[in-house]
């Protein structure tokens, strides 16, 4: 497999390696992502004109899944405003890097929360009442104001970054899915590091702080945990890391077998269906329960969301694990090894979900940026631009190449991962076909 | 050289599954009106069905607040008061399935208030259901040649 460092050309080290690159982009992604709380607190009740929800679950969401998550990985990590306070605080300092002795509780994380489990709860927490927090700007801006202040509480009890690594309920799944990204930073040669004393990149030195996901740089095979935070590139002083481009999905070729990330595929390839057909279906009492949050019928709508993703979807692919069995391996290491195939295909049920209402509601953007209040301002003279979907010819034509491509990119690695897992690929590869005919038939 | 033959074989029959034309299911066409009620956040009915060339009339009754109802791929759409009738009339001349889409901001899931206009059969998404087995097909096919090489 063919890989290209990008960091070779200095220009592109450089703008990695220097501080105020990124602090530029913190600070403005910071000042958005306050004035988006402040927005949903002081602005207009109504999601459609709040720049919280236009700009967070429109604007935001977009890039995120139709192009951070595909070709950067945790690219969005990088610069994302959630942890940078609480980063500061925990370092003491805004662009030094960490002390050798912290001034806060600067604990370990308890193992056994060191893992996606927490990060697998935030996230369906958030999918149940999703109906409400997507649609309801002061919602928004409470569930944005959760995530900063616990992200701050976490830095100053936790070392590094406890926040993103285990309870981030967006950071989980970018993890998950920035294994099919076509971009990675590892080092150049793994002998250097087993040679290299003292470790600055996990430890920490005076040119940057240790590894902020506690992750040691010279171990990394995947990207679901690397921040893509840059320190490892500043603190080694043997120039051993790189970023390159490489072919899409490296990592997926040796399956990581790990049930928690194994249900953070479930959990995502479930919600995008309950998605499609919740908030793109015809059905409208549906969405009034999914809305009515805390009522008999939502619980009800609560029970079979929750049994979607964690009995239905993972018992189906249980049963196509045991009909496809070679050897007698353990079932649960055959399990987790032939959900990789999960990975791709649940990408791309996002993609093609959020295809359906990004463009459509695209119109929303223009009016929200000249009135970002909902209250009458005129910021820019787009503020009457009137709702109109854009390009719909377009949506369902890419729905079915996102889906479909989608769908051979999952057969193609169960293809890969069933001999490791001892299993034939065909009964895994009907079941993505079943879920991916569902889709269609779901948004088309 | 072969995998790349039968890969160029695999993309022809996918254009083919895309985009030739069906034969045309030809039924004369009649004028339909469609009593559509609209309320927070559901059209009832939820999907409408009609024949290519069709003089569709949908007449938008509200049973609570404003609403409105956009015909995605057609571009025209109708307005309606709570209790009040409003009609829109347009020839059905685009076949294939359309979201109808509320286009007046009646409460917080507004943007989901969707419903569906089929003009004959959807065919895109039995093409799209084709195209994945296809899909599917080639992955199988192309594994195959590859391991032979
Ligand atoms: S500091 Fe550099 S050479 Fe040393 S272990 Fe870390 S990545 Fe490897
Ligand atoms: S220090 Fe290096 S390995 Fe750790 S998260 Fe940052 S970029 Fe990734
Ligand atoms: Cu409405």
């Amino acid at each position: 497999m063919s890989k290209f460092e990008l960091t070779r050309f200095p220009l592109i080290k450089n703008l990695l390696k220097n501080r105020y690159p990124q602090l530029a982009v913190f600070v403005l992604m910071l000042a958005g992502f306050l004035f988006a709380i402040t927005a949903g607190f002081v602005g207009t009740p109504v999601g459609s004109h709040n720049f919280s929800i236009v700009f967070v679950w429109i604007a935001w969401w977009a890039i995120l899944i139709l192009v951070a998550v595909p070709f950067f990985g945790r690219g969005w990590c990088a610069v994302c405003p959630i942890p940078v306070v609480g980063d500061w605080l925990q370092r003491g300092a805004v662009l030094e890097p960490a002390p050798k002795m912290s001034k806060w509780l600067n604990l370990r994380v308890p193992a056994k929360f060191r893992n996606m489990w927490m990060q697998n709860i935030s996230f369906t927490l958030v999918a149940l009442f999703s109906s409400v927090i997507l649609t309801t700007p002061v919602v928004t801006s409470v569930v944005l104001a959760a995530m900063l202040f616990l992200s701050i509480g976490l830095s100053l009890v936790f070392e590094r970054r406890a926040f993103c690594r285990y309870l981030c309920p967006v950071g989980g799944f970018i993890g998950l899915y920035a294994q099919t990204a076509p971009l990675e930073l590892r080092v150049k040669d793994k002998n250097v590091c087993a040679h290299c004393a003292g470790k600055p990149c996990y430890n920490g030195s005076e040119l940057g702080s240790g590894c902020p996901w506690d992750v040691f740089p010279g171990g990394l095979t995947k990207n679901t945990y690397c921040g893509l935070c840059m320190e490892c590139l500043r603190t080694c002083p043997h120039d051993n890391i790189a970023i390159n481009l490489r072919p899409f999905s490296a990592d997926l070729a040796k399956p990581s077998a790990k049930l928690d990330e194994t249900f953070k595929a479930f959990i995502m390839l479930g919600a995008s269906l309950v998605y499609a057909y919740v908030l793109m279906g015809s059905n409208g009492s549906v969405k009034l329960v999914a809305y009515s949050v805390f009522s008999p019928a939502w619980f009800g709508y609560a029970a079979g969301f929750l049994a979607v993703i964690f009995g239905i979807l993972p018992g189906l692919f249980w049963l196509s694990v045991k009909f496809g069995a070679i050897k007698t391996s353990s079932p649960g290491k055959q399990f987790t090894t032939a959900a990789t195939a999960l990975i791709p295909l649940g990408l791309m049920f996002w993609v093609a979900f959020s295809l359906s209402f990004v463009l459509t509601n695209a119109t929303y953007i223009f009016a929200a940026i000249s009135d970002p209040l909902g209250l009458g301002w005129n910021l820019f003279g787009t503020a009457a631009t009137a709702w109109q979907p854009m390009l719909s010819s377009l949506v369902a034509p890419t729905q079915t190449l996102a889906l479909v491509g989608g769908l051979a990119w999952s057969a193609r690695t169960a293809q890969k991962s069933a001999p490791q897992a001892g299993i034939s690929s065909v009964p895994v590869i009907v079941y993505c076909l079943a879920a991916t005919f569902l889709m269609l038939w779901l948004l088309l | 050289m072969r995998p790349y033959a039968i890969l160029f074989l695999l993309v022809l029959a996918g254009l083919v599954v895309a985009f030739a034309p069906l034969p045309a299911h030809f039924s004369a066409p009649v004028a339909r009106t469609f009593h559509v009620e609209a309320s927070q956040f559901a059209y009832q009915p939820g999907e409408i069905s009609v024949n290519p060339g069709d003089k569709v009339t949908i007449e938008l009754v509200s049973t609570d607040v404003v609403h409105g109802l956009y015909v995605d791929g057609y571009g025209v759409s109708v307005k309606a008061d709570p209790g009040q009738n409003a009609t829109l009339t347009f020839v059905a001349d685009k076949s294939g399935s359309f979201r109808l889409r509320c286009n007046v901001t009646c409460g917080a899931m507004h943007p989901f208030m969707v419903g569906k206009l089929n003009v004959g059969a959807n065919t895109w998404l039995y093409r799209s259901l084709a195209l994945a087995s296809l899909g599917i097909f080639s992955v199988f096919v192309l594994a195959r040649t590859t391991k032979m090489e």
